[in-house]
């Protein structure tokens, strides 16, 4: 069998001022006809710039400057611009990460399939209205004959991507490219979307190139697997080889990384709680106009949660589950409109403003972003010594703390004289969460603090997490929206939906025996389930 | 420092910096160079420039150094350009931030304030100020200051409502930071530079606003100002229409420099943007 | 019909807004130092107290401020304007009589500078950093450094004295007394040099903003998808970037209609238009208070008016404000 689409020690150079001359170095892929082809990395990697040279769509400043690309006999790296538009969308067609940005938000559906038909083909009006309108139904997009007058802000995420799918499988081309189509998708979007292209790749017997950071996606769905480094394919082979017995050991790491799905065995918890959330509600009323069409959401409804002393809460849920918006009201960020939030003998949820800047150092909280949660003009030592200084410690005093704080995360204590940008992602993850241990609360809220890493960081952080809860005897409650963290990370877990806790209880037990349907769908959906638990794995 | 060297890499930029100190020089020389009273009675009027070379750019209609008057009338568009935009820009920031950190109806309200300065024609406005307030040169600064706010408002208002949510804001907050900390300490730094770029926009508007006035013979008579000179020359336009021109050239000029600069101190605090 | 709702919608908020202008303009003027009547017995050569007494009765100014502002905001809900003693007639009749060449010169410059100010935006970002990009940039930066009535005078010693092709000033020729399509031609040509003062200063702004909203939206993802599709960059720039970078341009217009109106009141004077700038500086200069109150009004219903039909252009333009997202 030939390779439809071969890299043939492709090398791609980047502009002068980059932290490194080449994106890619040497790459050399062969992609089969009907066969998805993953290529898995870490950010940086080159694996999305792999895709976008295969394209030619290659950002300014950034050429090719070595190899072949070769498509149906022809480089395309050689290929004259007219000749490669040819190729793009009805050759080789791509999908994209974020649905939303990648449509144009002021054309119709409809009219940005049908465009693909108008530039490369002669069908008329009419034709390609009953093209698109097929189209959409192959995607099983809900409602198609409403879906192609809609405009993209009118759909859902998954009905975007479907929709984007149905545009680059417009002309049926041989090669698809799908740059992380999933990963700003909710789990169980996700999972529906990647039946849905393993299904049509089945059908029309494309061959997909399919770039992920994610090895539960690859295990789900790779005939074979690519490992990229630094711009260099590190490994490749068959998706039982490579995630089976991996050889090289920065794939080995890399697996390593990938928390298991099964929860350790429970810790003893203890008998009194440290924080009690008792009918914790906020509700959103947006737009309308004098009291008419005015929209209520229910972010929070009626949420009640106790964390044990020494106990990890995560919470769980996809996108708009309320779990955010309750962390931000256990902290208050957000305050709720009913209910109440005990730490010891104080209602939280009860406080003026200035009793709780008293009350709120009992009470930290760690963010998601860790390039949005550090002032950029602010010293990182300093990101850490304000919180001391505002509740009365010495100036002098908080400075030699957040060096020793700084110390306790791992990181260079001589370091709080740098600049946030001066530290990579997980470094400034280290700094917010030194930041909120520098008030030593009896209660840490932690909202998504690992998702933004790479797998490899993640586990770095979470470890770090780990073992500080050991020795500081830390009460956590954690928001995340990955199960595969929840089940190393946690104690007891609940699972939002719509604002409501559907299901609560020690992690082993609602994991290993879920109860609410939600749970069961939400479980369901985690990409290669069996991968990366031996228990499972052997079971089926 | 990068930033300068960034900065000195556009040649518009060096340009605007060049004009802009040439400007200067002007304004810092005049009393040296021309220590008589600019408006005081120099010589037969109407002399054409470069024909006396007592009078390298000429006399107006009444007989007035021309060079005299572009040298002292630099001192009075700089600083009544600056001291304007100060005030400008203050209440903007003040407003904006304010508007932009709390939200709800402070929001609601100043922005309806801001909208009505909006809606009615800013040299409208100043007009009314001027009639009602006179015009010396005190008054027609802080008028031109109060009519060109709302723009920067609305720009420090914008840079708040993405800021303040931003998670390290939100830290701030969690850390126990109180309202007037969070908008001085954590936004506001982080809300100046595209404030402080529109300053410049702010400034060559100030200048050709009080230029406008001046030409309608209702900023302060008294102080040598371009627009004011421009305003005698249109009497004599016919023929010595280089009294007009001449300090035209100099606000050309001047504003071209502030605007160079802005778009300079622009490019170099977002390199990523540069040539927009 | 959501469209209508909607710019319904902004219509009633900007009748806060409009109270806001006239009370606070009425206030200042309160300020000022002499009122109408002084105004009328300077320009009368002077008068006795009982003249001014009686004046002062007859303008209603012999009650309190607030009486005052009650009367004048009362006297507005039935669309009087009051009396303007300057001129001898209904304040409404004054500014009818100006409205139509300030609208003219106001459609004629934003028509001008909106579609130059397109069409050189779209080639300077076509060729960023290349030399149409160079020059059209700098060109830009020098009509907007221009003051508007130092280019209008000079236009007039180009155009009007040496080569004499239009003429220098006035709406229109009233010596000959032309009907028809010949008036409408003569109109056309005195309204040449003042419609190039005014507009070309706001191509120059929008050029710089249409460039810059060009080149930000080329960076985005649906241009990109757009690219994978095999689309080549003209087709690109028409069917998928224009209409989303006309956006922040069409904003700006709503924005910038006060400032506008405002540059009119120079160009007016420059050209010795009968419009509604002209009698702004004319009332100031005459302190003909009455008149001046009423063209704060006029001008923030004309600003209204245009910020009505940009956010109805908007909203064509762009579906995510009328079906709500």
């Amino acid at each position: 069998m030939s390779a439809i689409l071969t890299l043939d020690a492709v090398s791609v150079s980047l502009p002068r001022n980059a932290d490194r001359p080449h994106a890619m170095s040497e790459v050399s892929l062969a992609l089969n006809p009907n066969e998805i082809l993953c290529v898995v990395g870490e950010s940086g990697s080159g694996k999305s710039m792999t895709a976008n040279a295969v394209m030619r769509l290659l950002p300014p400043g950034v050429a090719i400057d070595g190899g072949r690309i070769l498509f149906e006999g022809r480089d395309l790296a050689g290929l004259s611009e007219p000749d490669m538009r040819k190729i793009r969308g009805a050759g080789i067609a791509m999908i994209f990460q974020e649905p939303m940005t990648a449509l144009n938000p002021l054309i119709t559906i409809g009219d940005q399939i049908g465009e693909l038909f108008s530039l490369h083909t002669d069908l008329g009006k009419a034709q390609i209205r009953d093209k698109v309108q097929a189209l959409l139904e192959e995607v099983r997009i809900p409602d198609p004959v409403a879906a192609a007058k809609a405009y993209p802000h009118e759909l859902s995420g998954g009905q975007r991507q479907r929709a984007m799918i149905a545009m680059a499988l417009a002309l049926d081309p041989r090669v698809l490219i799908a740059d992380e189509p999933t990963t700003a998708l909710d789990v169980t979007t996700q999972a529906q979307i990647l039946e849905l292209i393993r299904d049509l790749q089945k059908r029309k017997g494309t061959a997909v190139l399919f770039i992920t950071h994610d090895f539960g996606v690859v295990a789900e769905i790779a005939d074979r697997v690519a490992v990229m480094s630094q711009g260099r394919v590190v490994e490749q082979g068959t998706a039982e080889a490579i995630l089976g017995s991996p050889q090289h050991p920065y794939t080995k790491q890399l697996l390593a990384a990938v928390p298991p799905l099964d929860a350790p065995p429970p810790r003893e918890l203890s008998p009194d709680a440290i924080l009690t959330i008792e009918h914790v509600s906020k509700t959103y009323r947006t737009g309308g106009f004098l009291g008419r069409g005015q929209r209520v959401t229910h972010a929070v409804r009626d949420v009640s949660l106790v964390l044990p002393r020494g106990a990890t809460l995560g919470i769980v849920g996809e996108s708009g589950s309320g779990k955010s918006t309750l962390a931000r009201c256990l902290v208050r960020l957000i305050d709720p409109d009913s209910g109440a939030i005990r730490i010891g003998g104080t209602d939280l949820a009860s406080l003026s403003k200035s009793e709780l800047r008293a009350e709120t150092r009992h009470i930290q909280m760690v963010f998601q972003d860790p390039f949005a949660s550090l002032n950029p003009r602010r010293k990182a030592g300093d990101a850490v010594a304000q919180g001391l200084i505002v509740h009365g410690t010495p100036r002098a005093e908080a400075r030699a703390r957040s060096q020793e704080l700084f110390g306790l995360v791992g990181l260079d204590p001589a370091a709080t004289e740098r600049y946030p940008h001066e530290f990579s992602g997980g470094q400034r993850q280290r700094i917010g969460l030194a930041r909120a241990l520098a008030l030593e609360p009896r209660v840490l809220v932690a909202d998504e603090p690992v998702s933004a890493l790479d797998v490899s960081v993640q586990a770095q952080v979470l470890k770090l997490l780990a073992d500080l809860r050991v020795r500081l005897g830390l009460s956590i409650v954690f928001i995340t929206h990955d199960l595969r963290v929840a089940a190393q990370v946690c104690d007891l877990v609940a699972v939002m939906k719509d604002g409501e806790v559907v299901e609560s209880g020690p992690i082993g037990q609602v994991f290993g025996d879920p109860q609410h349907p939600y749970t069961r769908a939400l479980l369901a959906a985690i990409p290669g389930r069996g991968f990366g638990s031996p228990v499972s794995a052997s079971a089926g | 420092m990068s930033f300068l060297k960034l900065y000195f890499r556009s040649p518009p930029a060096v340009i605007g910096l060049l004009l802009l100190i040439f400007v200067l020089a002007m304004a810092v020389s005049a009393d040296w160079l021309y220590p008589r009273d600019p408006l005081a009675l120099a010589g037969r009027p109407l002399i054409w420039p470069f024909a006396n070379p007592r009078f390298l750019l000429g006399t107006d209609n009444s007989g007035r150094d021309i060079a005299a008057q572009i040298f002292h009338g630099a001192r009075i568009s700089l600083l009544i350009g600056l001291v304007a935009t100060i005030i400008s820009v203050m209440i903007g920031i003040t407003i904006g931030a304010v508007a932009g950190y709390y939200g709800d109806w402070v929001d609601t309200v100043l922005m309806r304030v801001t909208e009505a300065f909006q809606t009615l024609p800013n040299f409208i406005l100043l007009l009314v100020l001027v009639a009602v307030f006179g015009s010396t040169i005190t008054t027609v600064t802080v008028a031109i200051g109060i009519v060109s706010w709302p723009a920067s408002a609305r720009l420090t208002r914008a840079e708040f409502l993405s800021l303040r949510n931003r998670e390290f804001v939100q830290a701030g907050r969690t850390l126990g930071l109180r309202d007037v900390k969070l908008i001085f300490g954590e936004i506001l730094p982080n809300a100046l530079p595209p404030v402080i770029v529109y300053a410049s926009v702010v400034m060559a508007i100030a200048i050709l606003l009080e230029s406008a006035l001046a030409f309608l013979k209702l900023s302060d008579p008294n102080v040598a100002s371009w627009g004011n000179l421009i305003g005698a020359g249109r009497d004599v336009l016919r023929v010595q229409w280089y009294v007009s021109a001449i300090p035209g050239v100099a606000i050309l000029v001047t504003v071209l420099a502030v605007s160079l600069v802005g778009q300079g101190l622009n490019d170099a605090l977002n390199p990523r943007l540069k040539g927009r | 019909m959501r469209i209508l709702t909607l710019a319904g919608r902004r219509l009633a908020a900007s009748i806060p807004t409009l109270l806001l202008i006239l009370i606070g303009v009425f206030v200042l003027l309160q300020f000022a130092p002499g009122d109408t009547v002084d105004a009328l017995m300077a320009q009368m050569g002077g008068g006795d107290a009982e003249t001014a007494k009686q004046l002062r009765q007859y303008y209603g100014l012999d009650v309190s401020a607030w009486a005052q502002l009650g009367n004048y905001l009362w006297r507005l809900v039935r669309l009087d304007l009051g009396f303007s003693a300057i001129y001898g007639k209904p304040v409404a009749t004054v500014i009818a009589e100006r409205l139509p060449a300030t609208i003219l010169l106001m459609t004629a410059s934003l028509s001008l500078a909106f579609f130059f100010g397109l069409i050189f935006g779209v080639i300077a970002a076509r060729g960023v950093n290349r030399w149409p990009d160079t020059l059209i940039s700098t060109l830009g930066l020098v009509f907007y450094a221009m003051p508007t009535f130092w280019f209008g005078l000079m236009a007039i010693v180009v155009f009007a004295i040496y080569l004499q092709w239009l003429p220098a000033g006035g709406f229109e020729d009233i010596t000959v007394g032309l009907t028809g399509f010949a008036r409408t031609l003569d109109i056309a040509r005195h309204l040449v040099l003042p419609t190039l003062t005014l507009g070309l200063f706001y191509m120059a702004i929008y050029l710089r903003i249409m460039r810059g909203s060009m080149l930000e939206v080329l960076t985005l993802d649906f241009v990109r998808t757009a690219r994978a599709k095999g689309m080549d960059e003209t087709r690109v720039v028409v069917r998928h970037v224009l209409r989303n970078a006309l956006l922040p341009m069409v904003t700006l217009i709503g924005l910038q209609a006060g400032t506008m109106l405002g540059g009119s009141v120079v160009v007016e004077s420059v050209f010795s238009l009968p419009g509604l700038g002209r009698l702004a500086y004319e009332s100031v200069i005459q302190r003909d208070l009455n008149t001046l109150l009423g063209i704060v009004f006029v001008s923030a219903l004309l600003v209204i008016t245009v910020n009505f039909i940009v956010d109805l252009l908007y909203a064509r333009l762009d579906p995510r404000i009328t079906t709500g997202s």
